[in-house]
């Protein structure tokens, strides 16, 4: 029982590095501020997100894994709206949507 | 278990590395700013596995303060520090 | 193994940043560059076995001092259209003439120095660093093991924590000091009289309801979490000065987003809140003498209390005193055009 949940939480920790690093791959790639904030995105809620039920998998009591979910819920919010106040504020400042050519 | 975490960690930590390409080269402050928030959300992640992974239940109030204080600089930069386009970086 | 190379990473990583940070001209990429940088100088410390110092790391270097250094930076852009910042049909034209001339962060130094200027420099830089570091190199074994006493008086300190012990009990005196250094940054800040060169609230038209749910969700919390911190600092790594970081961070959010006006046009009640801390440790450090017969000897059946009670003010004048840092106006003058620029947020 406990290898299993060994596995479960590596693979989960492990598919969570993998969406920081697409995060950062599209963080480097992509084209304008716009499409760098959606691939951030990924990285915060999905990434942190996987990486956080690996660890509550094998957290030793209740309360640190409470703990660990209240750090992901508190980064899913402050993240969020910071990519939404970088975006108000890209279009305020007049950086303009890239387009396809 | 550990070893898998200290390794994930690592990579977590090379990838701030590469990330910094994306401060140095900008062009507009807005991308910098957006690059510090991811750091600061690999920051957390990285934490949280150095606390499981070398057994230092601290590290986890460490990731729930940076957690809490990670929007404080971005709101501060959106609100306060920029205010106008950057003509210059669109140029490049 | 994995560990070293871990930590191999992080300390090529340090010196590459702080040279980034000093070498680099653009005020925005400095100021980000510092936000990381000290982002990884919290992960250093806990790599070091130092979770004290990387929880107040992460709370004042890589949250709030960044928030401080971009409130500057701000505050030099708007500078430039001072003149023009009376009436809004002007400040418009100013700042559309100015977004065509200049952009900010432009390099504020543009001094080029010859080569052999470089060199001359470089010689004397690199001997004093090789000479620092051969001195920490060639530490002597300390004649007396500090830590060790630290930890061997544990039990006479009243708290369970050797960082909290050392703090406010065995070396309290320098923590005394700190605190009125503290104080004395504020009065500093104030005298200078910086009203016009802040930047002033930018106008934001959609943002500003999601900013304020998100300010409205964390206070609670951030509340919570300086009390556990506080609380926590007697056993665990925390303390006053955690708690009053994070709760300084509210304080500047709060200020922010404009849902707390900031406290500063009635002065008094600030005032006494920035001063408490230091005036409840020295009153303290002062009563104890009449038991004692010594500054700041507390009597050892009173010693947890006493902790606490100097803790609990010295969290109240910390987290003052951080958001007072941050919005840098003097008391009087500044509330004519922050409440100015706080309504055209709201219109617009």
């Amino acid at each position: 029982m406990a290898s299993v949940l060994g596995w479960a939480s590596a693979a989960l920790v492990l598919v969570g590095a993998f969406f920081f690093l697409a995060g950062t791959v599209g963080l480097l790639r992509f084209p304008d501020v716009y499409n760098r904030l959606h691939a951030l995105t990924k990285a915060d809620n999905v990434g942190l997100g996987f990486v956080v039920l690996g660890l509550i998998l094998q957290a030793g009591s209740l309360l640190s894994a409470f703990k660990i979910l209240l750090i992901w819920l508190l980064v899913l919010a402050s993240g969020a709206t910071a990519a939404h106040l970088v975006a108000t504020a890209a279009l305020r400042g007049g950086i303009k949507p890239w387009k396809h050519r | 278990m550990p070893e898998l975490y200290l390794g994930v960690a690592t990579f977590l930590l090379l990838n701030i590395m590469v990330g910094l390409i994306r401060i140095l080269r900008g062009p507009t402050p807005p991308d910098r700013m957006l690059t510090a928030q991811l750091f600061g959300t690999t920051g957390v992640a990285i934490l949280l596995l150095l606390a499981s992974a070398l057994s230092l239940p601290a590290l986890t109030d460490v990731a729930l303060v940076l957690a809490l204080l990670g929007a404080v600089a971005t709101v501060a930069f959106v609100l306060r520090a920029w205010h106008k386009p950057d003509l210059d970086g669109e140029e490049e | 193994m994995l560990s070293l190379f871990f930590d191999a990473v992080l300390a090529l990583a340090l010196p590459l940043l702080a040279w980034r940070v000093l070498t680099t001209r653009d005020l925005y990429r400095a100021v980000i560059l510092f936000i990381a940088f000290g982002l990884l100088v919290a992960l250093s410390w806990a790599r070091l076995d130092a979770p004290d110092i990387a929880l107040a790391e992460a709370a004042i270097g890589a949250g709030l001092t960044g928030a401080l250094f971009l409130n500057t930076v701000g505050g030099l852009v708007g500078r430039k259209r001072s003149p023009s910042r009376e009436s809004d049909e002007s400040r418009e034209v100013a700042e559309r003439r100015e977004a065509i001339q200049s952009s900010p962060g432009e390099p504020v130094d543009e001094v080029m120095r010859p080569w052999w200027v470089r060199l001359a420099l470089t010689v004397p830089i690199l001997a004093l660093g090789l000479a620092l570091g051969w001195a920490v190199v060639s530490f002597p074994e300390p004649a007396i093991d500090l830590a060790q006493q630290a930890s061997d008086n544990l039990e006479a300190s009243g708290v369970d924590h050797g960082v909290t012990a050392v703090l406010l009990n065995f070396r309290s005196y320098d923590t005394l000091l700190e605190i009125g250094v503290l104080l004395l940054a504020v009065v500093a800040v104030w005298s200078l009289d910086l009203g016009r060169v802040r930047g002033g609230q930018a106008a934001l038209s959609k943002g500003l309801p999601v900013l304020h749910g998100l300010v409205r969700l964390l206070t609670p919390i951030m509340i919570i979490v300086g009390g556990y911190l506080l609380w926590a600092g007697a056993k665990q790594p925390g303390g006053a000065f955690q708690a009053g970081a994070v709760l300084g961070a509210l304080g500047v959010l709060l200020v922010l987003s404009g849902l707390v006006r900031p406290p500063l046009s009635d002065g008094s009640g600030l005032r006494i809140g920035l001063a408490v801390g230091f005036a409840v440790f020295l009153g303290i450090g002062t009563a104890v003498m009449l038991a004692t017969g010594e500054l700041l000897n507390y009597p050892p059946a009173s010693t947890y209390g006493l902790i606490i009670i100097i803790e609990l003010f010295l969290t109240v004048s910390i987290a003052l005193t951080l958001a007072a840092l941050f919005v840098t106006a003097p008391p009087r003058k500044e509330q004519g055009s922050k409440e100015h620029s706080e309504e055209k947020g709201e219109e617009s």
